[in-house]
């Protein structure tokens, strides 16, 4: 029986395990549409966003969160330029995401029919790959590859564009079975010779450092990563992306490092004599001055995608797989060497001078003022939680206090825009979340600046009575740049106060959530227990220092052990 | 040290192919001297000759991050081994009468054809390696070349370092 080519994308959807979908309707989609009220009532959640801009951070922080691809579906033009922030967001911290856009029907394209726009031409660089499905009888075929691409290798967002003809046109459905891709073949299994480098080069090392990124998480690698370094005594510092990788409570984790990173984190990494990066790919923000950064480190790279590897720093063992499967067999083979107790006492040295660094110069704050401190309200969401919430982030101050002063034990509990760095991400990333653990304690710690970039998501949260919180750490001022302004521009605040704010509580009310306010350091922790107690949304205005900066701050461009310290 | 460096790149015979390899080129700042495409001896693959320069880090990200597009089939630096190149030039050079013989003269020596005259024009074809295309414009240009296309180059490695389709495929 032929059906039609709505009806593949959906029933391709199901059998590819999806259950909840993210979208807006449209013109060019409307097909689809009918054929998820018709005939797939039950089978999908799906999630009505009020941008489309929110459907794709949505499917991305239901990705983080799960794992599992995360799908959202939206209409032509328009609707598919409204991806592209949320595109280029995944696309920079390796997030499986389908998108699936409407296009006008096949016969008008390259017309500028309405509503039409090259959504495939537009999204080519912020794309792991993207498809324009030219005939009814591809559609199938192309969804299966579009899920094995977003999920494997290095995952990365996904675009298929669906004309309308080729929505309405139909076809016998059989979903395949196996992908058949010649040209794309990800290397998952390490090379054992450099493993043996590797653990070479561990066991000769006097001062090593694993510095663990994202790609640990995506990987499923933390149990792995744990257990190395358990059994080697090595310190491990996380990047932004990696927080939970390892656990931030675990004596041998140095917290976060670059730019925002601990002290000890960055004197540990610019003192070493060994680097172990895994999933990590040497951002700026995390390298600083790339001259100066672990300069007397000899490099071993774990990275499944080979352009990461050499790109901005020279490595010495250069491993080309999987994290998980890497570090599983390094373990394997270090075991074989029999030298735990050998380097515990070896490394003794090393972790008196991280003491010594971490005792110097802890991560702190004023707690003597009446004024909320903003790293004090994180504080208390780590302890009010247990430290067991999903927080997702805006970009700026609000998400380095998030990543420095709430204890990630977990992998996929910490979801934030790492490398694009998407104000506005946070909060729909939040109902993703909220989507995938409806259970789970799910906060969304925000600025006053970025939480109105995605404010009208109040709306979906609202409508689907899901019990997110926003935490807004409100200083009245887009308070990254307000901080590089007072620090490098002569205090000249050029366009970075926001004072004409709206009053946050009123908001949430009239979207129908439950709008809290703390204006003293006293009134945080009962206004934090109230709306976890709340069984619904909640949006919590914190009116916080208006000039705390986040410390320490590694000016860009300098080496990461030059620390501006509180 | 920047270096000149042909790459071959064998390609899905599929639309935007060409937009993705140039669209990264562009994107990541890499330069392109010259990119001939043409489908190849299978016409579900084309051939890409691409002519770039750049240090051994670039060239080493360049080739990578072709590696990483997925229509991409097969990259080889063929300044890694031996290999031929040839560029094809149209070369429209000012010849009156006077000047006609020394611009017969010199496409002579170079193995080049007359391809169109007029009054006052010869035009040329000549192929070949870069320097000798170089060499040729280098004694026309005295005389006037009034219009120059060129193809761009292409290569292949010599025998025993064929890139093949079907290598994809095993």
């Amino acid at each position: 029986m032929k059906i039609s080519g709505a009806h593949i994308l959906l029933q391709s959807l199901k059998e590819e395990g999806v259950t909840t979908i993210f979208g807006y309707p449209g013109g060019a989609v409307i097909d689809i549409f009918d054929v998820l009220a018709r005939l797939f009532p039950d089978q999908f959640t799906f999630i009505l966003v009020r941008h489309e801009q929110a459907a794709v951070h949505a499917a991305d922080g239901y990705a983080r969160a799960t794992g599992k691809p995360g799908v959202c579906i939206v209409t032509s033009g328009p609707g598919g330029t409204n991806t592209v922030t949320g595109l280029a967001t995944a696309y920079m911290d390796s997030i499986p995401v389908l998108v699936i856009t409407g296009q006008v029907p096949t016969p008008l394209i390259g017309n500028d029919a309405f509503q039409e726009a090259d959504i495939v031409g537009i999204t080519r660089p912020c794309t792991k790959h993207n498809y324009l499905v030219g005939s009814v009888n591809e559609l199938a075929r192309t969804i299966k590859e579009a899920f094995y691409i977003a999920s494997t290798g290095r995952p990365g967002p996904v675009l298929v564009d669906l004309p309308k003809d080729v929505l309405q046109g139909k076809a016998d459905f059989e979903y395949p079975r196996t992908v058949v891709l010649p040209t794309y073949k990800p290397t998952v299994k390490a090379h054992i010779p450099s493993i043996k480098r590797a653990a070479d080069l561990i066991a000769a090392a006097d001062r090593p450092v694993i510095y663990a990124g994202g790609g640990v998480i995506t990987s499923g690698a933390h149990q792995e990563l744990r257990a190395l370094a358990e059994m080697t005594h090595i310190p491990v510092t996380m990047t932004l992306m990696g927080l939970g990788c390892f656990p931030g409570t675990h004596p041998l984790s140095l917290g976060m490092l670059g730019m925002h990173g601990t002290y000890r984190a960055n004197m540990a990494v610019n003192n070493s004599d060994l680097l172990l990066a895994v999933g990590a790919r040497f951002d700026d923000r995390v390298t600083g001055k790339v001259e100066e950064f672990a300069r007397g480190a000899k490099v071993i790279h774990i990275d499944i995608d080979p352009t990461s590897i050499q790109k901005n720093i020279v490595v010495e063992v250069p491993i080309v797989a999987d994290a998980r499967h890497a570090l599983a067999k390094l373990i394997e083979v270090l075991k074989k060497k029999e030298f735990a107790e050998h380097q515990r006492k070896k490394l003794t040295d090393w972790h008196n001078s991280i003491t010594i660094w971490r005792n110097e110069q802890r991560l702190r704050f004023d707690r003597t003022t009446k004024t909320i401190k903003p790293q004090y309200v994180v504080e208390k969401l780590y302890e009010l939680t247990g430290g067991e919430a999903i927080i997702t982030t805006e970009v700026g101050q609000n998400q380095m206090w998030a990543a420095q002063y709430y204890l990630f034990d977990k992998p996929r509990t910490f979801l934030s825009s790492g490398g694009l760095g998407t104000m506005g991400y946070g909060f729909p990333a939040a109902i993703g979340a909220q989507m995938a653990f409806p259970d789970k304690v799910v906060i969304d710690i925000a600025g006053d600046g970025s939480i109105q970039m995605n404010i009208q998501e109040l709306a979906t949260v609202a409508n689907y009575r899901l019990p997110v919180k926003i935490a807004i750490l409100n200083n009245g001022y887009l308070g990254m740049v307000r901080q590089w302004q007072e620090r490098f521009y002569d205090n000249v605040y050029a366009h970075t106060d926001i004072m004409a704010t709206p009053d946050f509580v009123k908001l949430a009310e009239a979207y129908g959530a439950l709008g809290l306010r703390a204006n003293t350091t006293a009134d945080v922790e009962p206004v934090i227990k109230q709306a976890l107690e709340h069984d619904g949304p909640v949006v919590i205005d914190f009116v916080v220092e208006r000039e705390e900066g986040v410390y320490p701050m590694v000016p860009a461009g300098s080496s990461i052990t030059d620390m501006i310290l509180v | 040290m920047e270096n000149r460096h042909v790459i071959s790149v064998l390609v899905e015979n599929k639309p935007g192919v060409l937009a993705r390899v140039s669209g990264m080129f562009s994107g990541r700042g890499f330069n392109i001297h010259s990119l001939a495409v043409a489908p190849s001896q299978d016409a579900e693959y084309s051939r890409m000759t691409i002519v770039t320069h750049g240090n051994v880090q670039i060239i080493e990200q360049i080739i990578k991050q072709l590696r990483k597009l997925i229509n991409v089939v097969r990259v080889q630096d063929l300044a890694l081994g031996e290999y031929v190149d040839r560029e094809m030039v149209l070369i429209r050079v000012r010849a009156t009468a006077a000047k006609r013989a020394e611009v017969l003269r010199i496409t002579d020596i170079f193995r080049g054809k007359v391809v169109d005259v007029s009054h006052d024009t010869i035009t040329l074809e000549v192929s070949g390696t870069q320097s000798k295309i170089d060499a040729i414009l280098e004694l026309l240009a005295p005389l006037g070349i009034t219009e120059l296309i060129r193809t761009g180059t292409i290569a292949i490695p010599r025998a025993k370092k064929v890139l093949k389709t079907g290598d994809s495929l095993e």
